[in-house]
């Protein structure tokens, strides 16, 4: 056997996409090892390129640089050793729970007979037995995920790879699902060797895994590793596990930076410009107002998680907006709101608009835009400009994204205005110039 | 019938071609009875991207588009030099009126059909296969395909029919020349749905069959054909409608002394209606909507009500589609028989084989690098090839004097007042009964299956009959060239009217009760937004008819009388008729051209217009 037993290792993995000047890392420089008999879970924020990872290591997508190793052999194709379950199922939904659990050994050249045989012994591990007949349509999401498992698991691999699997289910499916997939990874009930999963679920990554691999955004990339030594069933309310959670929010939320760095630069100039979290402003509000009601002065971000309602991922984004705003501030896991946070909390909807609108002029990239817009005739310039402007800093979907949260922001803020009919971005003009036109 | 989910075009068949949704799974077409929600699947940005890199409506003809016209002109010259040599008299079969000999002609005019229809399947399978597969190929194959279906083709069946009847024996010219327009009727729309199939194959799916690593047979059997199977179906339901247009025109085509016919339900009708021989055109038409009746009910329910199952909604629908005879196939013991004992061992055994001899995917072995110098060669002599033959086409084109341009030109301005007039006056009738008809459930069901039957006879087999009236009537051919567009035409704007009508959505029509708008406020706040993709649809496709029945509209001859007016297709049938082949290669690419351009210009705007603004999500 390989070295210390290693079943997938990756060695300077990139991930490049476009070309010249409009080239992107997704994955930068990533060097993970997965040992037999680990669960190892990748845990990011979306758009950390932990998916990507993981088709990499599959053998779908093969890395722009660097060295897919399988049992120290090199990978060339998809990998016969392992398999995925998805986060969207990918049941095919014409078939119905026996033939979409036996097209999979069907494949493979099983006979008939066999082949029956395994799918049904597949489908009553994982307690489906009755639904052969069904159509995934007739199932709920945890049942159809239930499929998904059996599936996966009736081809025998070696390496099981979990694509977020339990994202699309309900709270309390998703639970179930979570012990049942623990029962039988620590029983040995399944003949998989190790176990990697992609997930931004934080309580779920703790709950679940031997190891975790913290990634981040811009570029993709590890930037820590936590053993989890507890052992299963683990206790969620322990004081241990509470600890490693809280050490596991403060890893991924990060620590507010000065404001340079925390703001970015503008489009053209030199440093990296920052991308705008994806949020509703609506949100944003609610959060300030949940965190200003209470009179703690830090609060766990961990806790508000639960309190909000929220998932990990959105959490973060909100409070990314609120750090890149000045209303609030993070520091060792605790979100703490400024008194900027709390004035914007309690003013009214108008003086919230103004509030905010001196808070994004601050913004390079919207002090960008508008110097445009003030330069450019009439005062407005079409989408695609703008739109060209941005896929210099980001890549062609994620300008896209961009552009759109300026736009609502900038709307918001009544900085700005979007015709779609036109496609044209154009300076909100004061009412005074409004009613003299 | 319902519609085709390829790209916008506007389309030249009557019934085929339905146009050109774009994107197309967004907007529900309907051109017949059933709601399509199969049509709804959302299309991925990044298809919708993929489309637009080889289409772009925004602009006029596009290099690509010139090239594929000049290849298209180069052909049509072939076809023309060919035609010289065509004998200068044909002698069309005796065609017999005895309602005994209508079983015989209904079985070869299926027979053709048939062939026709095989055709295009595997063209279609095939070509959009590799288009969908072959991102290079991608690149030139569906411009092409783009062109080829806003070719007026019935424009081509002089030029077809006196080439293969130059170089082939009569019978089997005739029956060629059929079955090559069929197949131009009915492949496009087929192709451009199993290629956009292909395309929108959720990626979830993709990745799934390969990570168990399917190969090419597991995948197609289990992922690509069920994901198309319903469009492909759908698809060949138009095409089998389209091709009966062409049919009838192909079998009973006759100019001057050339008398090209075939033995089927179209020469029948054809002559029936040359001898006034009015109870033979009674039974003629049975038969005819009887063996549309039959085809619709005992293969293409029951293939719907099968293809259901493909379906990649994750609840049930509430309407099923419904078929009796698939039921009684479901119960008989004999169906189940078949079933369970020759037809399921047997898959099992080809599946089998073909998982052995066929490996799933490996990575592509690296340093493999295909040889670019033969693709240069192959673009080299294909295109010493157009130079050539567009010189001496041009050296053809060059022959005809100026008058006879002017003639064309002229023919092209009456043919496109005709075209539009006939598209107005369908628009005039067909808003108000289609809006009526969709806006209340219990009406459209009373008249939505009557109005399938008469839309289901093909125009081309009625103009005919029509003429013995109209000529009458109106006195002139130049009016009642009008109406037979319109015969044709009419029916794809009802559909997309009504179909647009009933997919209001309800809460609209009660807010705009609740405002008491006025009836005027009515229609231009609600009704006329919402029924404007529709109206669309419905109009590409009818203009597109339009120009194809123009041929056989604006030049008749029957009962020993020659009917003929200004027209583009009336120069066309007379070039033809007096063997003036420079005259019948300019005509005809002049028809083309114009056919595009409109297309191109007009349409493809309106269609974007259309998706953009007015789209209800």
């Amino acid at each position: 056997m390989a070295k210390d037993h290693a079943i997938v290792e990756l060695q300077h993995v990139y991930q490049m996409y476009g070309r010249g000047e409009r080239r992107f890392t997704a994955v930068q420089d990533v060097n993970l090892t997965v040992r037999e008999g680990e669960f190892v879970v990748l845990l990011g924020p979306s758009g950390c390129g932990k998916s990507t990872l993981l088709r990499i290591i599959t053998g779908l997508q093969s890395p722009s640089e660097g060295t897919v190793l399988y049992r120290g052999e090199p990978l060339r194709g998809v990998n016969p050793h392992a398999t995925i379950v998805f986060q969207t199922f990918a049941l095919f939904p014409w078939l119905t729970v026996l033939e979409n659990v036996e097209v999979a050994l069907k494949a493979k050249g099983v006979p008939a007979k066999l082949r029956v045989a395994r799918a049904l012994d597949w489908i009553d591990v994982v307690g489906l037995d009755g639904f052969e007949m069904a159509y995934p349509r007739e199932l709920s999401g945890g049942m159809r995920q239930k499929v998904g498992f059996a599936r996966a698991m009736a081809v025998e691999p070696e390496l099981l790879c979990l694509d977020e699997p339990f994202s699309a289910l309900d709270v309390l499916s998703a639970e179930s699902l979570r012990g049942e997939l623990l029962e039988l990874w620590v029983g040995g009930k399944i003949p998989t060797k190790a176990i990697l999963m992609v997930t931004h679920n934080i309580d779920e990554a703790v709950y679940l895994a031997d190891r975790i691999v913290v990634m981040e955004k811009n570029p993709g990339r590890i930037v820590n590793e936590l053993q989890i030594g507890l052992p299963h069933p683990r206790q969620r309310k322990s004081p241990e596990y509470l600890r490693i959670v809280d050490q596991v929010y403060a890893l991924l939320v990060g620590q507010t930076q000065p404001e340079a760095i925390e703001l970015g630069s503008a489009p053209g100039e030199p440093g990296r410009t920052r991308s705008l979290p994806a949020i509703r402003i609506g949100d944003l509000a609610g959060l300030l107002e949940h965190v200003a009601e209470s009179a703690k002065p830090a609060h766990d971000v961990y806790v508000l998680k639960d309190e909000l309602g929220v998932d990990d991922d959105y959490l973060f984004r909100l409070i990314d907006a609120a750090e890149m705003l000045g209303f609030g501030t993070v520091s060792q896991g605790d979100f703490i709101i400024t008194p900027l946070g709390e004035t914007f909390a309690a003013a009214s909807i108008l003086a919230r608009k103004e509030i905010f609108a001196t808070r994004i002029s601050r913004i390079p990239i919207f002090r960008w835009l508008m110097g445009l817009l003030k330069a450019a005739e009439g005062n407005e310039l079409e989408r695609e400009v703008i739109l060209r402007a941005l896929e210099l800093e980001f890549p062609p979907e994620e300008a896209e994204r961009q552009l759109d949260i300026i736009i609502e922001w900038g709307r918001y803020a009544e900085l700005l205005s979007y015709d779609d009919d036109r496609e044209v971005i154009f300076l909100e003009r004061a009412p005074a110039v409004k009613t003299a036109a | 019938m319902p519609a085709s989910l390829g790209p916008p075009t506007g389309s030249p068949g009557l019934f085929t071609n339905v146009p050109a949704s774009f994107p197309a799974r967004s907007v529900p077409i309907c051109t017949g009875v059933q709601p399509f929600h199969f049509l709804r699947r959302e299309v991925s940005v990044t298809t919708r991207r993929r489309l637009f890199e080889f289409i772009r409506p925004e602009r006029g003809l596009s290099f690509n588009d010139i090239v594929i016209i000049l290849v298209i002109g180069v052909l049509v010259y072939v076809g023309a030099r060919l035609a010289l040599r065509a004998p200068a008299m044909v002698q069309g079969p005796t065609i017999s009126l005895e309602p005994a000999v209508l079983p015989w002609y209904a079985l070869r005019s299926v027979i053709r059909m048939l062939a026709a229809y095989l055709l295009s399947l595997v063209f279609s399978l095939v070509y959009g296969y590799i288009a969908a597969y072959n991102r290079r190929a991608e690149r030139f194959m569906m411009p092409v395909l783009d062109v080829l279906q806003s070719v007026p083709i019935l424009s081509f069946l002089p030029v077809v029919l006196l080439s293969l009847s130059a170089v082939l024996p009569e019978r089997i010219a005739t029956e060629l020349a059929s079955i090559v327009l069929i197949f131009t009727s009915q492949a496009w729309n087929m192709t451009f749905n199993w290629y956009q199939s292909l395309t929108t194959i959720p990626n979830e799916l993709r990745e799934a069959s390969a990570i168990f690593r399917f190969n090419g047979w597991v995948r197609l059997k289990t992922l690509e054909f069920p994901f198309g199977a319903i469009g492909l179906i759908w698809n060949s339901m138009m095409s089998w409608a389209g091709g009966w247009f062409f049919l009838m025109a192909a079998e009973i085509f006759t100019v001057g002394q050339r008398d090209f016919r075939l033995p089927g339900l179209g020469a029948y009708l054809q002559e029936a209606a040359n001898q006034g021989n009015v109870t033979a055109i009674l039974w003629g038409i049975g038969t005819l909507v009887l063996v549309i009746v039959l085809l619709d009910q005992l293969v293409w329910r029951p293939l719907l009500v099968w293809a259901d199952k493909f379906k990649l909604e994750t609840v049930e629908s509430d309407f099923p589609p419904r078929s009796w005879f698939y039921d009684l196939l479901q119960n008989s013991r004999l169906w189940k028989w078949w079933g369970a004992h020759v037809w399921a061992p047997f898959q099992e055994k080809l599946d089998e084989w073909m998982v052995r001899v066929w490996p799933a995917e490996q990575a592509p072995a690296p340093g493999r690098r295909t040889r670019p110098w033969l693709g240069y060669i192959l673009a080299g002599i294909f295109g010493a090839a157009l130079v050539y033959g567009v010189f001496r086409a041009g050296e053809m084109l060059l022959m005809v004097p100026g008058q006879q341009w002017g003639e064309i030109g002229l023919g092209v301005l009456a043919t496109l007042l005709r075209v539009a007039i006939s598209l107005i006056i369908a628009l005039a009738w067909t808003l108000p009964v289609g809006v009526a008809i969709g806006t209340s459930p219990a009406v459209a069901n009373l008249v939505q299956p009557i109005v399938q039957i008469v839309a289901s006879v093909p125009a081309t087999a009625l103009f005919p009959v029509f003429l013995l009236f109209l000529t009458r009537i109106f006195g002139g051919l130049n009016v009642a060239s009008v109406f037979l567009m319109l015969m044709g035409t009419q029916w794809y704007v009802l559909f997309n009217v009504i179909a647009g009508a009933s997919a209001i959505p309800q809460d609209l029509k009660y807010t705009s009760a609740l405002l008491q708008l006025s009836r005027w406020e009515r229609w231009r706040l609600l009704i006329l937004p919402a029924l404007f993709p529709y109206l669309i649809t419905g109009a590409i496709t009818a203009s597109g008819g339009a120009w194809n029945a123009s041929i056989v509209a604006e030049h008749v001859e029957f009962a020993g009388r020659t009917l003929s007016t200004t027209g583009i297709g009336a120069l066309i049938a007379r070039a033809t008729a007096a063997g003036d082949y420079p005259l019948l290669l300019a005509a005809t690419l002049s028809m083309i051209v114009t056919v595009v351009l409109i297309n191109r210009v007009l349409w493809h705007r309106l269609y974007q217009v259309a998706q953009e603004r007015f789209r209800m999500e």
